[in-house]
């Protein structure tokens, strides 16, 4: 069973797997990006990167994978250490140098490319395909070194585990305490530009950012745990990159890199809407449930004052009297009330206190003001 | 006093230090000895260098001149026995973790590489917290916290630390009387357990209550000594310059005390 899928659709196998290993490796090491307000650092890496690949196969003259990941890598590499000198022995502040190094390296990239196309050489075809990822080109050896990447990244992550967090939080004092805070930058920024370069073939250089910042932007809707939200990222990687290989694959002429980025995008789309706690909607549910809830209490203790004037605590008083007293709409309010059984409406337009909402309403009195989150 | 101490006695000694950015001085030639089981304020006006000076003698920032000792030996050697808690507005506080998990960062310098924290480093954690009066609050989110007890959780931090001196940035920024009053009072706890406490400050009216020792720091140290002693209207309008009307007030005040 299994060797006649692999036979009929070792395409298909090999891009699945490559999407598989390049979502985890980037959806793990995204979280940190992330949190260290270094999304856009991915950005300057893949573009980066892109010279890199270039030059790789002028000086090889073949498109060695192996090769062409460690032009990229160096490549990128050097990019991320020039923005941090124009940061550091300029006035520019970051933004500016990313701007700078992205498109100047982009720029190498692309004259490059364009001086590739006369090289007479059989090999220079799908060189191009790195600017927006061709699943197609994938070879057995191209996810073989994926697949040997990945597995550093996430050795690393695990080995360094506790100092990758400090780092994220507090580098600071994480120097204080005598850990080489730079040293541990340099590290955690090499295995980011691992697994960008890692994508590279598939997603592209344009594309490839987005595997670093949407997968991370994603989990961190669901989850308050670091440990969670780094998981959960890697699996919303994952999960992308083999649904958009699906999805490219069952629907003709779609390309597969690009796709992943789509599913990716959804995937931050659905959890910035809907994620409990975090999310837009939960807000705005949340947000009328409470102002519905404090309208609804005010209008008790209002009503609290009335029945003060009275010897029957039960007395029904008009709406409009009511409505004098409180603010905002008070039909709402008592709607509200009379659904929890609080107040009763025997006749049109006269309402009153139950037990129950006579007994709510004295206790809320005694308790409104005082602070009942014990700080 | 200051002149009769040998530097064997002596928490922190610095001389002649001068750190600029750039062609600016931010610190001119500073020299302190500060002895140890002392509670010192580092007291100027906004850009006087105050953080600047803590972290150069915690050697996080290199100096243009001058030299940094703990304990009779170089910062690097020291790095086990100081306690920092920086200013809460360093950090993102939407960081997904929780209090107590900030707490054990406390314990890292002392776990080293790759170890991660043990049960007795959880322990520990839980019993700062319960010292800062964060019991309650040890698996709340970050973003759930006050910033109040944002700071409380940083102090906690610094007290796993287990430390022989600490530097603390600013702790009273933004706290309510209730959580100032804590931490001043665990701060004084420190100082009895011998422990040297140096604190960047900014309110000249609790100088005298909470302190044994000020510096006063404008770029250059104006003054340098027992708060009884600096805490003179000439030191401070030398300090603020000529914003000086307030501190005629506050000095007045402080004469009557």
């Amino acid at each position: 069973m299994i060797a006649e899928f692999f036979q009929f659709n070792y395409t298909l196998t090999i891009v699945m797997a490559g999407a598989f290993i390049l979502g985890i490796s980037s959806g793990l090491l995204s979280s940190f990006a992330v949190l260290r307000q270094q999304s856009l650092l991915g950005d300057v890496i893949s573009h980066a990167a892109f010279p890199g690949i270039a030059i790789a196969f002028l000086i090889m003259m073949t498109k060695d994978p192996l090769g062409l990941f460690f032009g990229a890598m160096v490549s990128g590499w050097i990019g991320t250490l020039f923005v941090n000198a124009i940061v550091r022995f300029t006035t520019l502040s970051y933004d500016a140098a990313f701007g700078i190094i992205l498109s100047v390296f982009f720029g190498l990239g692309i004259v490059l490319l364009s001086y590739i196309q006369r090289v007479p050489s059989s090999e220079k075809a799908g060189l191009n395909s790195f600017l927006f990822g061709s699943a197609s080109t994938m070879l057995y050896q191209d996810v073989i070194t994926m697949a040997l990447f990945s597995l550093i990244i996430i050795l690393f992550i695990f080995l360094f585990w506790k100092e990758f967090k400090l780092l994220s939080f507090d580098p600071n004092f994480m120097s204080s305490l005598g850990f080489p805070v730079h040293k541990l930058n340099l590290l955690l920024t090499t295995l980011l530009v691992i697994s960008i370069v890692i994508g590279l073939q598939m997603v592209g250089v344009v594309l490839m950012s987005a595997m670093v910042i949407a997968p991370a932007a994603a989990a961190r809707q669901w989850t308050s745990h670091l440990g969670t939200m780094v998981l959960l990222s890697g699996f919303f990687g994952l999960l992308s990159g083999v649904i958009g290989t699906l999805f490219s694959n069952f629907i003709p002429h779609i390309s597969t890199g690009p796709m992943i980025v789509v599913i990716v995008s959804f995937f931050v789309v659905v959890s910035l809407l809907f994620a409990p706690h975090r999310g837009l909607i939960w807000n705005w549910i949340q947000n009328y449930y409470y102002r519905s809830n404090i309208r609804a209490n005010s209008m008790l203790v209002n009503m609290l004052l009335f029945s003060e004037s009275q010897t029957d605590p039960y007395h029904c008083h008009q709406l409009s009297a009511l409505t004098a007293i409180g603010r905002g709409p008070a039909l709402r309010a008592m709607k509200e009330l009379q659904r929890q059984q609080y107040v009763r409406n025997p006749e049109a337009d006269l309402w009153g206190f139950t037990k129950r909402g006579y007994q709510k309403a004295q206790h809320l009195q005694a308790t409104l003001f005082k602070d009942d989150h014990g700080y | 006093m200051n002149a009769k101490l040998i530097d064997d006695d002596c928490a922190v000694l610095v001389q002649d230090l001068t750190v600029a950015y750039r062609e600016k001085p931010v610190l001119w030639d500073i020299d302190l000895k500060i002895p140890k089981g002392v509670l010192l304020a580092i007291v100027g006006p906004n850009g006087a260098g105050k953080t600047t000076l803590l972290r150069s003698i915690m050697g996080l920032i290199k100096p243009a001149a001058g030299n940094v000792s703990i304990f009779g030996q170089s910062i690097h050697q020291q790095k086990k026995s100081i306690g920092y808690m920086p200013q809460r507005g360093s950090v993102d506080w939407d960081f997904p973790t929780d209090a107590l998990d900030v707490v054990m960062m406390g314990r890292y310098g002392h776990l080293g590489w790759f170890k991660r924290p043990s049960k007795t480093d959880k322990k520990l954690a839980l019993d700062a917290l319960d010292r800062v009066g964060m019991a309650d609050f040890s698996h709340h989110q970050l973003n759930q916290l006050s910033g109040g007890q944002q700071q409380r959780v940083f102090l906690a931090r610094a007290l796993v630390q287990d430390a022989d001196l600490y530097f603390m940035d600013e702790p009273f920024v933004g706290v309510d009387a209730v959580t100032e009053k804590t931490i001043i009072e665990l701060l004084k706890e420190l100082r009895n357990q011998a422990k040297t406490v140096v604190v960047v400050h900014h309110d000249l009216q609790t100088l005298s209550d909470y302190f044994d020792w000020v510096s006063l720091l404008n770029v250059r140290q104006i003054a340098y000594g027992s708060v009884k002693d600096v805490l003179t209207q000439e030191n401070l309008k030398t300090t603020y310059g000529g914003r000086s009307a307030f501190l005629t007030a506050n000095q007045s005040a402080h004469n009557q005390s």
